[in-house]
């Protein structure tokens, strides 16, 4: 079956489009004959979705429906699955302008439940168009949905149109856990702007009452046919009914390695090594003078935080290596930490290279993200590759990760999701950990430079990235080198 | 630091935990306890895991109650040695039992094992307690897999698939084992206590039910347990068939070198013509095709005139700082290299490229997609093959490196009971061997005569 119509859309994509992880195009070194001839039949990965997926989140409120909601977007996004959250409390609040209290959720209160019922239905809508008209492949909708009549609702919809539908239920009966969400998340919502904490605690702990009246769980027998996955208390038990598909293993996979313990990751480069300083990319060698300095800095700093249990990653190239042996503590080595392999470029000055491949150094600052150097890697291919250590990273606590330029931006895009276009240019500079800590739906970031010079090796995207572009534009940004 | 050349690099670095290639998956061993009744797929489960946590790099072994009670037995009469008021059979059956998580012992404790899958019933509580005891005594940490199945169609089946089989039916006819058997089935179900979501809330499990429409995970403990769920979930039982082959001949292939991103010589060409044809015949019902990010391999896909999809995880071996040379090119640059390779082809790296070790670990999501699916052709290369074809055919490390992959032939994977059947069809377009097979002497001051043995013949 044909994911594309025509011949010359197919090559259009072909040329132009965003691909998600693992759709693969063809190389972009394939002659052009090759090219014309590979064009009809070549997929454009069936693999994550053929028709797009609904998520649909149930439970009552505090369970953790719109921090889970969130991270999955955010990983989905990550490894290139266009993904939305569609938060209904929104639509309310847009709708009824200012909140007065609990009792606009009570079941009793019909005007209310028109507005509601509205607002469900927009929301739907909206998803309908993010499908059809902004190429999403998943939408997350973010609600309690807890009687079997909205979820029918929902079900009806997406058999209308098509759309595949995955149920995400948090069932949670530990009164602490409760508690911690409503004074994390809660109390800062444009609902309760004006009250204090006791009253906020209050009227939320009642709007919970009101939907627990009518909260039908899934049921293990008449929702037999459903797709699903029910979480219990956080993670500590899980039911999963008939994955469908990929992407619905690829969640439920995510989903079943998240947890919420406070932790904190560190990510830092390695030291500054000998090819930093001489202004070449990639290769593998040591640590300079001042990259030892910054071994030896980065172990005072871990051993000031007094981390518990922390664990330390690196790569297999040297520099990393180096960094963590001035450590003195255990660590672990991952291949997939491994710089971005610059192909044919690999050692090379942005000078050099403007002045062997000024071709693909242009063609490199026209998708800094898609492009990938000839026999080398793009950063799409590193997040493909990294995606292992990032559900790793899921699972442990605190972790040091020692790694390189390009594959922390991808890290760090993920923890602070970030988009294709702005992760190859976000800042990692040497020698500076960034703390990161998750807080309420995201990730506090807090960097520490650790006080040993280093050359910087941040290249910002150019004014002119035309391929016809004069020497002196291509090296307007290269940073200073020796 | 002493240099990390590719056969050093286990032994480089003096730091505290291994330099290995791979996260460290365990650090105390893992006891997998299989629960259910007779006939719920817990062999077809354990031996299938054991395969696929020995391929990823985890050393398993499986440990079958069933086989410690027939040589005890010696012969197995009939149900009633399973039936509850037995004594003697309850007697002998313990013993079983517990001289297998004696082996489980020696296994996780001596012999360098990371996981055991203990198979048996273990449907009582009583029996899960004393394995229970025993791992927390040795520990070990403990993660049970129970399968529950009502589905009579199912069970006939794994009887029908496995049980008939077995050497205690060999001198039945099919009537009277299935008889048997279904009797056998009926001596345990009065005892079954299956795994309890209050009772054994916790404890570490996955309850499988029919088979695999419903999961039940209870307390994920580690990375591991977190990736044997996954797989798990991702197998399936449905009839299906997996084709291998490589790209057809390529430029490169006639002329001897490695790697390279050449297209096909006319007789690849033909090859692709030839597969497109047998694909036809074989009618398979919506087959999916993949290929690599090559060259040769799309080109060969594109005959078959049917949509397929690439995998860079496809890609062939990357061969680093001798990719496109000849053996005798790298028998002249790099001798030493040549001869680290051949003395540990599995683990050894290129300077600058990949090893098997690195190989099996990017194609193992390709893998985990390969159990998804149901009928799938894969056109890759070799070396990707060879991983491949191990991971199925339950081939060692030392021997990957080494199986046969000609070009111009497709294995054709079948599961059938335990394993898998393969059927080799060479589809009569000759191409040239590009199979070395590891040379005798294979130390690194060999003469280059030595070295370059085992050469296939090329231009």
């Amino acid at each position: 079956m044909r994911e594309r119509g025509s011949l010359s859309a197919a090559k259009g994509a072909l040329l132009a489009r965003q691909h998600v992880v693992g759709a693969e195009r063809a190389h972009p070194d394939a002659p052009a004959e090759d090219l014309g001839s590979m064009v009809g039949t070549c997929l454009h990965f069936s693999l994550f979705t053929n028709s797009p997926t609904v998520i649909v989140m149930v439970g009552l409120p505090a369970r953790g429906k719109t921090y889970i909601s969130k991270k999955l977007a955010r990983y989905l996004n990550w490894i290139g699955v266009n993904t939305a959250v569609f938060n209904l409390g929104q639509y309310r609040r847009e709708a009824v302008q200012t909140y007065k209290n609990y009792e606009f959720f009570r079941p009793d209160n019909e005007e209310a439940m028109k507005i509601r019922r509205n607002c469900a239905s927009n929301a739907l809508t909206d998803i309908g168009a993010y499908f059809t008209k902004e190429q999403g492949q998943v939408a997350v909708f973010d609600a309690t949905n807890t009687t079997r009549e909205r979820r029918g609702l929902i079900l009806s919809f997406a058999k209308e149109k098509g759309y595949k539908v995955f149920f995400v239920e948090s069932v949670c009966d530990d009164p602490d856990i409760i508690e911690q969400n409503i004074m994390q998340v809660k109390l800062s919502s444009p609902d309760y702007e004006n009250c204090d904490k006791e009253e906020a605690l209050e009227d939320f702990l009642k709007r919970i009452e009101c939907y627990k009246m009518t909260y039908v769980p899934l049921d293990e027998e008449k929702d037999r046919h459903l797709s699903y996955i029910k979480i219990f208390n956080v993670g500590s038990r899980y039911l999963v009914n008939r994955v469908q598909d990929h992407i619905q293993s690829r969640i439920v996979y995510y989903l079943m390695n998240i947890h919420v313990t406070p932790r904190s990751i560190y990510l830092s480069r390695h030291g500054e090594s000998d090819l930093n300083l001489l202004g070449r990319i990639g290769g593998d060698s040591g640590l300079s003078t001042r990259g030892q300095m910054y071994a030896s800095a980065l172990a005072a700093f871990v051993q000031s935080q007094s981390i518990r249990d922390l664990k330390v990653w690196t790569s297999h190239m040297k520099r990393t290596i180096q960094t963590a042996e001035a450590l003195g503590v255990p660590y672990e080595q991952w291949k997939a930490l491994n710089e971005i392999d610059a192909g044919m470029c690999e050692e090379m000055t942005y000078e050099e290279i403007q002045g062997h491949h000024p071709e693909e150094f242009a063609l490199r600052d026209q998708d800094k993200y898609r492009y990938r150097y000839p026999k080398g890697e793009s950063y799409e291919d590193m997040v493909h590759r990294l995606e292992p250590v990032i559900m790793e990273l899921e699972r442990q606590e605190n972790v040091l990760v020692i790694c390189h330029q390009a594959v922390m931006r991808c890290l760090l895009a993920y923890f602070l999701d970030k988009s294709a276009d702005e992760l190859p240019y976000l800042r990692c500079p040497l020698h500076t950990v960034l703390k990161l800590t998750p807080v309420a739906y995201g990730c506090k970031v807090e960097s520490i430079f650790l006080n040993v010079q280093a050359v910087n090796t941040h290249r910002e995207k150019p004014p002119n990235v035309d391929i016809n572009r004069k020497t002196e534009d291509a090296l307007q940004t290269v940073p200073e080198h020796v | 630091l002493p240099p990390l050349t590719p056969a050093a690099l286990s032994v480089t670095c003096t730091c505290f935990s291994e330099a290995r290639v791979k996260l460290c998956m365990t650090n105390c061993p893992t006891l997998i306890v299989m629960v259910g009744l007779p006939a719920r797929g817990k062999t077809y489960i354990s031996k299938k895991l054991t395969r696929y946590l020995n391929w990823i790099g985890v050393p398993t072994k499986e440990f079958n109650v069933g086989q410690y009670r027939r040589e005890c037995l010696k012969i197995y009469k009939n149900f009633e040695f399973f039936r509850p008021d037995n004594e003697e059979g309850l007697k002998i059956r313990r013993q079983c039992a517990l001289s297998a998580l004696n082996d489980v012992r020696q296994y996780l404790c001596m012999e360098g094992g990371q996981v055991a899958v203990f198979d048996a019933t273990n449907t009582t509580r009583e029996r899960r307690d004393t394995i229970t005891r025993f791992a927390e005594q040795n520990g070990f940490k403990v993660f049970f897999v129970e399968s529950v199945c009502e589905d009579p169609d199912v069970i006939a089946e794994n009887i029908v698939q496995v049980k008939l089989g077995s050497p205690d039916y060999i001198d039945c006819n099919t009537e009277e084992a299935v008889a048997d058997f279904m009797k056998r089935i009926k001596c345990y179900e009065n005892s079954y206590q299956p795994l309890d979501e209050g009772l054994d809330r916790e404890l570490s499990y996955i309850k499988i039910m029919d088979v695999g429409r419903r999961y039940l995970v209870n307390r994920v403990l580690d990375h591991i347990q977190s990736r044997i769920v996954y797989y798990l979930m991702n197998i399936h039982i449905t009839p299906r068939s997996i084709y291998l082959c490589r790209h057809g001949e390529s430029d490169l292939n006639v002329r001897g070198r490695i790697g390279g991103d050449s297209g096909l010589t006319s007789r690849g060409k033909e090859y692709a013509k030839s597969l497109g044809h047998f694909i036809q015949e074989q009618n398979i019902k919506d087959l999916k095709v993949w290929t690599s990010q090559m060259k040769r391999t799309i080109q060969t896909a594109e005959a078959l005139a049917v949509p397929y999809e690439q995998w860079k995880a496809l890609n062939e071996i990357d061969a680093g700082v001798c990719e496109e040379m000849m053996y005798e090119e790298i028998q002249e640059h790099f001798p030493l290299e040549f001869a680290l390779r051949d003395q540990d082809k599995y683990r050894y790296r290129y300077p600058k490229g990949e090893s098997y070790e690195d190989l099996v670990q990017r194609l193992e999501p390709v893998i985990m997609e390969l159990e998804r699916q149901e009928n799938v052709l894969v056109i890759c290369h070799q070396a990707v093959m060879r991983c491949l074809l191990a991971y199925f055919l339950d081939k060692s490390a030392e021997e990957l490196p080494y199986l046969k992959c000609p070009l111009h032939t497709v294995l054709k994977l079948t599961p059938v009971a335990y394993g898998c059947k393969v059927e080799s069809i060479f589809l009569n377009v000759e191409a040239v061997n590009t199979h070395r097979d590891k040379p005798e002497n294979v130390d690194i001051s060999r003469p280059t005569e030595e070295a370059l043995l085992t050469v296939p013949a090329h231009q």
